[in-house]
């Protein structure tokens, strides 16, 4: 075996540099608490209309008896149900969103809404839409609030570009 | 049937076998670049045919890029490795052969599926959208065809160590072998799915599909594939790359902990594909994305030692000083320049990939245009130009022609560069700012889309380049078979090291322990994320067409 010293040290190196980026994650899993959506539930998605959270009646933005703000949505080709949402900026929010038929994907620009609707299963994410950067890129209303498009971001089918909806966001 | 009256070297003995896969992988990769070119006018309304021709490229472009064009080289290219570093021409070539055409068939009938319109799910198959049967009958041949090449290399290996006790084996063929594991590794995933999920599902035998493990499967595949893809590309630069510099390679024993590490750390990492999906739990994509962050190591130590071993060309050409080295490089020289390209795009490339793996922030990226800039620089960037100095180097062996204009071949290779980097630099920046990848108009509020479509020129330059590149860097191989020029040294020289190899440690003259471990790994990393679809609740997914 004939290793450079030159290349022990950047081995060294090496491993330090993906130890502290590691260890950045960690830190954020942990200490902040930052993880993507992951929260394993299953739901049958041909039954979507006849369960009691994503019948047609109960999507949309629910204000619970605790304050928080969850808001629900189903995706299905070509469409976002409901077409337009409206949320507080800068206030604890849940979304959760299923998808009827196929893979979708929900995005909000400028915000942390992002995730993969997996049929058969609900996504949830749960984060604070921050004013300024909506306000940054959207559409400004004369209300004051804030449009955003809500857009599926995973192909699902020749019509996938015509799939998205309107998040109107309100200062808090 | 074995050539008794081959040269040293081997080489001759697999030129039939070597040229034929790497022309197919090549053509292929032209047609396939073109349809990339269209896609950007598509996006942009250069041109507006429709949606559906746009995903179709898209789905065509991919599995071309992604699994044809790779799968066909690493063949082609592994054979005359095998052949130039073991000096002798391999064994079982009716196997070989019989691999082949069934790679071909394979992918000819998938290109067909896909050009008729039949089965626009784009290369990552995306179920339950489901298409015609052929695409997936296509794609599995494909696949079982590669496994030829995959059995012959590893029996070659195997057959030489027998007849050479104690020799180390050419880091080359090492490098290639730990290839073949990898793959026969990482098709066990995507198999799986094909067999019992896609192709009943597509043949009408079952109505449903578990979408949750199919993506599970996948995920198995696609982040292993991308080393499949790249191992190749590192052989190019540690073994042909420093001679063609007029260097050494700096250190032997580097490029096996490469290679094993490669094998070893690739596989047990794919979750990282599915960060954002709702059917996998936290802590597992925490633990597969510090796995991910373990695969930079062997690139982090790659790119140290092929950048050393460029040093010491550029010393030996008469570089004096800190940098100085940098300059007398053979810039004119293709297989040098091609070497050097690919090495400085692993740079961008290597830091977006840092990036998506970083667990909670792929949320920013994923799905947008950040990812396509991110594998275009990985694979175009850093494989394929890998692959296009690996054939400079290899036509003229193979062929027994000088390459018939080194200047076409340096124009080809900047060309490349160039337009990549201005193809995938605004791609980045779109992505930050949130624009979807893999959707053919973007009718969303003017807003935001005017932000994100005033990138669109330098995209639409960058990717003519590289189309324009493509077609040159075939019309220079087609060129060179009809040379009258004859190459006077029909051998492949491999690179020598700073120091002789005269003895490596087993493990990292072999894969037996390396193998043991990958299935503690991937019994680890996957028993639960996969297994999990077997003892939870699950709602399997009507099959949809794609309409």
């Amino acid at each position: 075996m004939a290793i450079h010293p030159l290349e022990r040290r950047w081995f060294v190196v090496s491993i330090l540099l993906v130890l502290v980026m590691g260890l950045f994650v960690l830190y954020t899993a942990w200490a902040a608490g930052i993880h993507p959506p992951s929260n394993v539930e299953a739901i049958d998605s041909t039954r979507l209309h006849l369960t009691p959270e994503f019948a047609e009646d109960h999507l949309g933005v629910e204000r619970t008896k605790d304050g928080t703000v969850v808001a629900r949505i189903v995706m299905a080709r070509y469409m976002v149900h409901p077409q337009e949402i409206t949320l507080p900026a800068d206030t604890p929010i849940v979304i959760r969103a299923a998808s009827a038929d196929v893979l979708h994907g929900l995005h909000v620009a400028g915000t942390n809404i992002g995730t993969q609707v997996v049929p058969g299963y609900v996504s949830e994410v749960r984060t604070t839409i921050r004013f300024d950067r909506v306000a940054a890129i959207g559409t400004a209303n004369p209300d004051g609030s804030v449009t955003v498009p809500l857009f599926c971001n995973e192909y699902c089918g020749l019509g996938h570009q015509s799939m998205w909806g309107r998040v109107r966001v309100t200062k808090p | 049937m074995s050539d008794t009256a081959a040269p040293r070297d081997g080489l001759s003995g697999v030129r039939g076998l070597a040229l034929a896969h790497m022309w197919v992988g090549f053509a292929l990769f032209a047609v396939a670049s073109l349809l990339g070119v269209y896609q950007l006018f598509e996006r942009d309304h250069v041109v507006r045919i429709s949606a559906e021709l746009y995903y179709q490229s898209t789905t065509l472009h991919g599995v071309v890029q992604a699994f044809v064009l790779t799968t066909f080289f690493i063949a082609g290219f592994g054979y005359a490795i095998t052949a130039a570093s073991l000096r002798r021409p391999i064994r079982r070539k009716g196997l070989a052969w019989l691999g082949f055409w069934t790679m071909l068939v394979g992918s000819l009938v998938a290109a067909v599926s896909i050009a008729a319109g039949k089965a626009t799910v784009l290369y990552t198959f995306y179920p339950p959208m489901v298409a015609h049967w052929t695409f997936y009958v296509g794609a599995a041949l494909l696949l079982v065809g590669s496994l030829a090449w995959t059995a012959i290399t590893i029996a070659e290996t195997v057959s030489w160590k027998r007849e050479n006790p104690g020799r180390p084996v050419p880091l080359a063929q090492f490098g290639m072998t730990a290839n073949a594991i990898l793959w026969a590794w990482t098709l066990v995933g995507v198999v799986v799915e094909v067999v019992f999920q896609l192709l009943p599902l597509s043949l009408g035998l079952t109505p449903t599909i578990d979408v949750g493990l199919a993506r599970a499967l996948f995920s198995w595949t696609l982040h292993p594939i991308v080393y499949f893809w790249l191992i190749p590309a590192y052989v190019v630069l540690y073994s042909i790359v420093p001679r063609a510099a007029g260097g050494y390679l700096f250190s032997d024993e580097v490029g096996r902990i490469a290679f094993v590490m490669l094998l070893v750390i690739s596989l047990p990492i794919g979750l990282h594909h599915v960060f954002v999906d709702p059917e996998q739990a936290a802590g597992w994509k925490l633990m597969h994305a510090l796995g991910t962050f373990m695969v930079a190591l062997p690139t982090l130590l790659t790119g140290f030692t092929i950048a050393a071993s460029l040093e010491t060309a550029g010393r030996l050409r008469g570089g004096k000083g800190l940098f100085g080295w940098i300059g007398r490089l053979p810039w004119n020289e293709p297989v040098a320049l091609g070497g050097i390209l690919a090495l400085v795009a692993l740079l961008p490339g290597g830091f977006g990939g840092l990036v998506n793996a970083s667990y909670a922030m792929d949320v920013m990226v994923h799905n947008t245009a950040w990812i396509t800039a991110h594998f275009h620089l990985i694979l175009g960037g850093t494989v394929v130009t890998a692959y296009f100095a690996g054939a400079y180097a290899l036509w003229p062996k193979l062929t027994g022609r000088r390459l018939s204009s080194r200047g076409l071949a340096n124009a080809q290779l900047w060309m490349w560069f160039v337009g990549l980097l201005v193809l995938t630099v605004p791609w980045h920046w779109q992505g930050l700012l949130g624009m979807p990848r893999r959707v053919a108009y973007m009718p969303y509020d003017p807003a935001i889309v005017d932000r994100w479509t005033k990138w669109n020129p330098p995209m639409i330059v960058g990717g003519a380049l590289m189309g324009l590149s493509s077609l040159l860097f075939v019309w220079v191989l087609f060129r060179t078979h009809g040379n009258p020029e004859r190459e006077t040294d029909p051998a492949l020289h491999l690179s020598e090291t700073v120091e002789p190899v005269v003895h490596v440690p087993a493990p990292l003259n072999g894969f037996a322990v390396w193998n043991w471990l990958l299935v503690v790994l991937m019994a680890a990393s996957w028993a639960y994320p996969i297994g999990q679809f077997f003892s939870m609740t699950v709602h399997k997914a009507l099959a949809w067409g794609f309409r």
